[in-house]
């Protein structure tokens, strides 16, 4: 048998370092000796462990995988066993190891290698790996209780409603189960995504999925605010995970909320929304402008300079007319707008190639969490959708939703869900 | 064998070696051992318990199978199967796993046949297959006593392949037996015959197929598609008849085609006895007949005029868990972890390839096969069919580490 934990990292620094030492002589020496010492390199990792999970807050990514699993199994243990061991598996990732024992190239010669080998000698890319359990996993759809939860069902992970406008595709929507592995490269995404999916086999199985690249929203202040598909910032007023009290009041489910093992955790609304790119493109400027409310040069409101200008819903212009359209997307959207509803946004640019028509078949894969979703994203959602809503509906299609109920941290040592399953 | 195609017609074969010198060991054995039915045919039920070397009398009816004996000391014994029901019927001793530990087939009605087994202590079941189809109708059997000491892991390997073999050149055999017929319809025009006897030469391919790549050319020759040819070999073997019969729908040249594919169904079955076969091969041959379901059978690819794909669907999955039943004796020492899961496994996916089942008649029937069209199937079934295949794939490809491990 070969050495059990020898963690991608290290042998990145192995094999990396060593290719490198040929290279340039003592200089590779000196980084394989400073990889060893601090345990880490440059390539940067993300606590898996915490208060929070991972993937909300900390700053968004530039690369995902989303999952949404259906439980097959009808066996609890079955499904906890299963949570377990993607716990273990994340943590390792996460940390830039490998999955499981042998990892990808050191277990027994005659077995399937226990991590798929894509990631390996790839850094950890800032990898996070984000689970929600969604509404059908604790009853199914004649209201049974599948594993002993139903109980526990928070009464915030309430079915979405449907909006005007939807069109939605079941294959692209719902789930007993979701997986958001954010990481800097999308082969680390993906990695994550089919490890686990590898590990459910028999248990559960992959719904619908989701590639994303392009983070459309900022969750930081440390980050520029990017820009979408349609070339406009995204992202601009986002919740920042430098204001605490913020966070508290919006994102993050406080004891008393709802049933305890929620607390800490987090509401997902996933939603794909896909643009229709090409009446968009040719849409003037000043059209594209009005529809957002914003300018597309420098993101600022209309009638204001710089991005971070605050948006004046009230202002006018010289006919008397609002300067932002009243069915400006920013207006609606606005938390005034909405009762102060606000959410973290976390959404990320796709493209999942032509649609046979010779349109683009891309968009945004929206990802937005919240303390509470009918407060929230149903409202806001309820403002925007629709004929008489939003403008930007005349070039968006909301096409695929989720909801999930995505519990807090992982305490060292514990699994995810392990307040859910505890309690019951 | 387990039997998933009821249309097949029985074994009309040129036994193998192995199965006249099984044969003649059965029939000694039962002509040494006891012939009185006494002690056996006092009890109406099952629920007695039969001393060593007596005979066990099963009565198999149309919807019961009633043995004389649920309990028995370990060692030898006869059974005596009678059927009193209308259909032909079949009788299996099985061990846990669906193990087959001994059968008879084709009991007509009124018909009496024996089997006789070795029974090491544990619990089995009896199955009588009124018609020789499903699960049969079950009956629990227990048995103990003095064991012989657990054989040791290298017998039981042994025995798994030398049970392979016999499966593997069974199975060769009811190829050619029904390849035979099937040829014999083209050449005589007789197109809808081909098509109800095409088929179930397919299952019986299926199910032994990476024995049969075994042999570098065979395998194509045999059952190459159309996406296989390159410049320089023609189309050939059952998808260019299939390709005749289903799709052009003119057999008018096609005897060539089935000449050269009976030849090589015979070059195959006089082959096999030469094969080496390992519990490794055994193993990884049971994977690449499920990687074949994920790759071709599931997807509808690999019988595109047919639409007969849940056919070889079903062949392999014979076909592996068969491997998987003749090692399952060394595994459950080994990993009964992953014998319990495979156990489930194949369960569950069986059951649901049982779902399709079509007759005669029938929403989604192809003449001559025992499951519906593929294009019967909605994509919510197409998945569900995935997602079982790929959710033992995953333990199946654990076999070879587990039987290589020490």
């Amino acid at each position: 048998m070969t050495p059990g934990h020898l963690s991608r990292r290290s042998l990145l620094g192995l094999l990396g370092g060593g290719a490198a030492a040929v290279g340039v002589g003592g200089v590779g020496g000196a980084a394989v000796a400073r990889a060893t010492e601090t345990g880490d390199d440059d390539s940067g990792t993300v606590a898996f462990h915490g208060e929070h999970q991972a993937g909300i807050t900390t700053p968004a990514q530039d690369r995902l995988h989303f999952a949404a699993f259906d439980v097959t199994t009808t066996s609890r243990d079955e499904l906890v066993a299963m949570l377990k061991e993607w716990t273990a598996a994340a943590e390792a990732m996460c940390a830039g190891r490998d999955v499981g024992e042998g990892g990808t190239a050191g277990g027994p010669a005659q077995a399937p290698p226990s991590d798929t080998g894509e990631a390996f000698g790839l850094p950890a890319a800032k990898l996070t790996i984000t689970v929600g359990f969604g509404p059908s996993l604790f009853t199914d759809a004649h209201g049974k209780d599948r594993f002993g939860i139903a109980a526990q069902r928070p009464a915030a992970l309430a079915d979405l409603p449907a909006f005007p406008g939807d069109a939605l595709d079941p294959e692209r929507s719902g789930g007993d189960l979701c997986v958001q592995a954010c990481a800097d490269d999308p082969q680390v995404a993906v990695h994550a995504i089919r490890n686990l999916a590898r590990i459910a086999r028999g248990k559960a199985n992959v719904r619908w999925s989701q590639l994303g690249f392009g983070r459309t929203s900022t969750t930081s202040t440390s980050q520029s605010t990017p820009r979408n598909l349609m070339g406009f910032k995204d992202g601009t007023n986002n919740l920042k995970l430098e204001d605490a009290g913020a966070l508290a009041k919006s994102v993050w489910v406080a004891p008393g909320d709802g049933p305890d093992w929620m607390a800490g955790g987090s509401y997902l609304v996933a939603r794909r929304i896909r643009m229709l790119i090409e009446p968009w493109d040719s849409t003037p400027l000043a059209e594209q402008e009005r529809v957002i409310g914003r300018t597309k040069g420098t993101g600022a409101p209309i009638g204001r300079e710089k991005e971070f200008d605050a948006l004046d819903l009230e202002a006018t212009g010289p006919d008397g007319s609002p300067l932002v359209d009243e069915k400006a997307h920013v207006r609606l959207a606005h938390p005034s707008t909405n009762g102060g509803a606000e959410l973290l946004r976390r959404g990320y640019s796709f493209t999942d190639g032509t649609d046979g028509l010779g349109r683009l078949d891309a968009g945004l894969f929206f990802l937005a969490y919240q303390r509470d979703p009918r407060a929230q994203f149903v409202r806001i959602q309820t403002s925007l959708a629709g004929r008489h809503g939003d403008a930007l509906n005349e070039y968006i299609q909301h096409n695929g939703s989720g909801l999930f109920a995505c519990p807090p941290g992982v305490r060292p040592g514990g699994w995810w869900g392990e307040g859910l399953f505890a309690t019951t | 064998m387990i039997r998933l195609f009821p249309s097949v017609p029985t074994r009309a074969l040129a036994p193998s070696a192995a199965l006249v010198a099984l044969a003649l060991a059965l029939t000694l054995s039962a002509c040494g051992g006891s012939s009185s039915d006494a002690a056996a045919s006092s009890s109406g039920g099952s629920g007695g318990t039969a001393a060593k070397g007596q005979k066990v009398s099963v009565e198999a009816k149309d919807e019961s199978c009633t043995a004389s004996a649920s309990e028995l000391p370990s060692g030898r014994h006869t059974f005596s199967v009678k059927n009193s029901g209308g259909d032909v019927t079949e009788f299996y001793v099985y061990a846990p796993g669906d193990r087959i530990v001994g059968e008879v087939e084709n009991i007509g009605p009124a018909i009496s046949r024996t089997l006789t087994v070795d029974l090491a202590p544990g619990s089995y079941e009896l199955a009588c297959k009124p018609g020789m189809v499903g699960k049969g109708v079950r009956a629990p059997l227990v048995v103990s006593g003095a064991s012989a000491s657990a054989e040791p892991l290298d017998a039981q390997l042994t025995e798994a392949v030398s049970s392979y073999r016999t499966y593997v050149e069974t199975q060769a055999a009811a190829l050619l037996a029904t390849t035979t017929p099937f040829v014999a319809a083209v050449k005589a025009g007789d197109a809808a015959k081909a098509r109800a006897l095409y088929s179930p030469a397919r299952l019986r391919y299926e199910s032994i197929e990476p024995i049969a790549e075994s042999f570098g050319d065979l395998d194509p020759l045999i059952d190459m598609r159309e996406d296989d040819v390159t410049a320089g070999t023609p189309f050939v073997g059952f998808h260019k008849l299939e390709q005749d019969l289903f799709k052009t729908k003119d057999i008018g040249a096609s005897g060539p085609t089935a000449d050269a594919l009976l030849a090589n169904v015979e070059k195959l079955v006089a082959l096999i006895p030469s094969v080496e076969i390992t519990p490794l091969t055994m193993a990884n041959g049971a994977k690449s007949l499920l990687d074949e379901v994920a790759k071709s059978k599931v997807t509808g690819e690999e019988e595109r005029y047919s639409r007969v794909d849940l056919v070889d669907f079903a062949g392999n999955v014979e076909g592996a868990k068969t491997v998987y039943t003749q090692l399952r004796p060394a595994l459950e020492a080994r990993d009964a972890s992953l014998v319990k899961t495979l156990d489930t496994r194949f369960a569950a996916l069986q059951d649901l390839l049982g779902t399709h089942a079509s007759t005669k008649g029938g929403k989604g029937y192809v003449a001559g096969s025992g499951y519906v069209s593929y294009d019967a199937l909605t994509p919510a079934e197409v998945k569900a069919l995935a997602v079982e295949v790929d959710a033992i794939s995953e333990p199946l490809g654990s076999i070879p580490a587990a039987i290589t491990a020490a």
